[in-house]
């Protein structure tokens, strides 16, 4: 018990040591096993979830990077998260490209875009940087709507987007084929983002996370590392829309709006701030939860699913990662005993 | 051995019972998922919750309509499972709960999903499933399209023909109109916007000044003084109730009076002209299809009284001056029609034949000569609409029925 009350200390990103980033062999194996097989055995809607699963992950593990990492907030992610899902539907409807090539010029333009907003908001931090971001989250959909653009981004309308098939004449069905095609580059970037923070490049975003001043006084070049940290956020967060777009086979305005930052916020506060494995379980909150809200109550699904939140936050304030560390210390008591 | 044997002939006979018994079944009735002898499963997605959730609103009267038909024994003895769930106005959401009603609860067709966004998203899906998209509560004009999307239907007058209307009526009666015009910066207000361009056709130049508002937008007055100052003598208002009626006040406040023409998503009394003040709404021009349940003149007409009772009944906290609460009983009456016209053909493939085979249905709700008809080349089912003035406390109908009917 003794422990956990060591966990929970008062600051609002607290430090979090690069090791307990990540999970063990062990529990990695058998989460891979699980992602891998279950599809296998149920029905096509749940694969479908199970894709959306993934790809909110991926936002929300962007986010986590950001915050978790170099202690920037933002309510901006829609703003990323839109501007991929676009730039994957115009490149799909209007120039043909091949669906899985229009993710890493997603993920590219996105960085840029993420590494340039980044250097006006270099000057600001805490609640102030986080209120940049969310003019940025509220512009966005009426960007999208914008004349100008129109011939492009299908204005209030949207696009539809065509959904591949398997390729190689594989007997599985489109939905399964997402799937699958969403795992791995889920976790070629889970692999990716856990090796960011534990390189020289992440050790710097945490020393900067945990004291500025300090940082600059080690050497660490503050200013690029922050607008990094947000362009490769932005990039993540970029390749995550282009596959929502794939999977939802549609884009339009009235999806990115402020709701969905607020949603990722959300995702990556439940799963452990700077722990990357919780932002699965984020977005397994945000995915499911409204839906069980609903089941309790249809005209009272908000408030439920804000009592259902309200409990989450007073019993594991650290999120799932306060539920992963008890538990891993069961298990190291069991193994003693 | 002998047991075995005992056993076998059993099966076989109860095989053999079991074929010919479904066999005779099936020359009667045909199901596809989602019907049975017992009842019919109808899916349905509403915003109940989000920026349009004064919408949910139509998802509970259809809820409510529904239970009413299963008190009185169903349609042909089968009941109405009627599954609505909500996608907070958001086309993703919307894709997970269509899927969701397809592929867990199996239902028999989708039944008046609401909002543009959330229709376009699940509308390749619906049609690749071959599942029917039946009466999208949206006045999209694209919603009438039975050769790319066979298994969409619309139901409400398109945004397009009741600007063509519009257009028809300024031609006719004010031919040298300066037109203003305020709409809403959506999928809505676009589609009107190009309906009344169309409508107006070569005399389009007649559009002085247009003025585009954000529904997040907390007051349009500083659109209305910037269109006066064009010194348009034609206000057009394609607008949402809450600007509708912001729009018709400040009007009065800086007392300018041109010809107020008010779209009919507005055209509210309970809702728009009571806030605005009446003393402000004198003159105002729209077009109906429905009745109004705040406007007196129809408290006597068979077809509200039944819907009045309905309301007591099996929704008595509904607010009757909510024109959501007239849409929805109309777009659930005919609903129930389809599926009466099914008979026990329940196959997915019947219910679009008989969707697009409504001639001359007129649900209780709207106003008397408005029909719906619909044809294998025809998912429009309301074209008709009627110009109405605002005097006194209501709307008085002028003019004769007209038909917004798109002449491609």
């Amino acid at each position: 018990m003794s422990a956990v009350q060591e966990v929970v200390t008062p600051a609002a990103i607290e430090a979090v040591p690069k090791r307990a980033m990540t999970l063990g062999y062990g529990t990695s194996l058998i989460m891979l096993a699980l992602l891998l097989l279950v599809p296998l055995f149920v029905k096509n809607f749940i694969i479908f979830q199970l894709t959306m699963l993934l790809i909110y992950g991926l936002a929300v593990l962007a986010l986590n990077i950001l915050t978790g990492g170099s202690g920037q907030f933002s309510l901006g992610q829609s703003a990323f998260y839109a501007v991929g899902a676009y730039t994957s539907a115009i490149l799909m409807e209007h120039a043909g490209m091949n669906y899985a090539l229009t993710l890493p010029v997603a993920g590219l333009i996105c960085f840029g875009f993420g590494f340039l907003f980044g250097q006006p908001a270099l000057r600001l931090s805490g609640v102030y940087l986080a209120l940049a971001t969310f003019a940025l989250a509220t512009a966005m959909p009426q960007l999208l709507k914008l004349g100008y653009f129109e011939h492009w981004t299908g204005g209030v309308q949207g696009l539809v987007v065509t959904k591949p098939d398997a390729p190689f004449g594989l007997p599985i069905s489109q939905d399964m084929w997402l799937y699958y095609f969403t795992l791995v580059i889920t976790i070629a970037i889970y692999i990716f983002s856990v090796n960011l923070l534990q390189s020289r490049s992440g050790r710097a975003l945490m020393a900067i996370r945990d004291n500025e001043i300090a940082a600059s006084a080690m050497g660490v070049d503050v200013a690029l590392y922050k607008t990094l940290a947000f362009g490769v956020s932005a990039g993540i967060t970029g390749i995550a829309g282009g596959l929502g777009a794939i999977a939802v086979q549609f884009v339009a305005p009235d999806a990115y709006t402020i709701t969905l930052a607020i949603s990722l916020f959300l995702g990556m506060v439940v799963g452990g701030v700077g722990w990357l494995p919780g932002s699965i379980v984020g977005s397994a909150f945000i995915i499911f939860v409204p839906n069980i809200a609903e089941g309790i109550s249809k005209g009272l699904s908000g408030a439920v699913f804000g009592v259902l939140l309200f409990l989450v936050i007073f019993l594991v304030p650290h999120g799932a990662r306060q539920v992963a560390i008890v538990a891993q210390q069961l298990m190291g008591k069991l193994k003693r005993n | 051995m002998r047991s075995k044997q005992k056993l076998r002939i059993a099966a076989f006979s109860t095989v053999i019972a079991f074929v010919t018994t479904s066999g005779a079944a099936l020359a009667q009735k045909k199901y596809d998922t989602g019907a049975t002898d017992a009842e019919i499963k109808i899916g349905n997605i509403m915003p109940y919750s989000g920026p349009a959730s004064a919408y949910g609103v139509i998802g509970k009267t259809e809820a409510a309509y529904f239970t009413k038909i299963n008190a009185e024994g169903g349609i042909k003895g089968r009941k109405i499972n009627f599954i609505t769930y909500d996608d907070g106005y958001s086309p993703p959401k919307a894709v997970e709960q269509a899927r969701k009603l397809v592929e867990s609860d199996e239902v028999l067709l989708v039944f008046n999903p609401l909002g543009t966004p959330s229709n376009s998203a699940i509308q390749k899906y619906l049609n690749s499933k071959k599942v029917p998209q039946l009466f999208v509560a949206t006045g999209a004009t694209k919603w009438n399209d039975p050769k790319s999307f066979p298994w969409t239907m619309g139901w409400q007058p398109s945004y397009q023909s009741e600007a063509r209307i519009y257009a028809k009526f300024l031609m006719k009666e004010k031919p040298d109109a300066k037109i203003a015009i305020l709409y809403q910066n959506d999928d809505f207000g676009k589609d009107y916007l190009k309906g009344l361009k169309d409508g107006l056709g070569a005399k389009a130049s007649a559009i002085v000044a247009e003025e585009s508002y954000e529904t997040t937008e907390p007051t349009i007055d500083g659109h209305i003084v910037k269109l006066k100052s064009t010194g348009a003598d034609t206000f057009i208002s394609i607008t949402t109730p809450k600007f509708a009626a912001q729009a018709i006040k400040k009007l009065g406040e800086i007392e300018w009076k041109p010809l107020h023409i008010v779209s009919n998503v507005s055209a509210s009394v309970g809702s728009v002209m009571k806030p605005a003040g009446f003393e402000n709404s004198q003159g105002i021009l729209s077009a109906a299809y429905a009745k109004d349940g705040a406007d007196p003149q129809w408290d006597n007409d068979p077809g509200m009284k039944k819907f009045y009772a309905f309301l007591e009944k099996y929704y008595p906290e509904a607010n009757k001056l909510d024109g959501s609460v007239v849409f929805g009983y109309g777009v659930a009456q005919t609903m129930a029609k389809v599926i009466e016209m099914c008979g026990d053909n329940l196959t997915r493939e019947n219910v679009m034949k008989q969707a697009a085979s409504l001639k001359d249905f007129a649900p209780d709700t709207l106003l008397p000569g408005v029909k719906i008809n619909t044809s294998a080349t025809d998912f429009a089912p309301i074209e008709q609409l009627q110009m109405m003035r605002f005097k006194g406390e209501k709307w008085e109908l002028f003019g004769d029925i007209i038909s917004g009917e798109l002449s491609n």
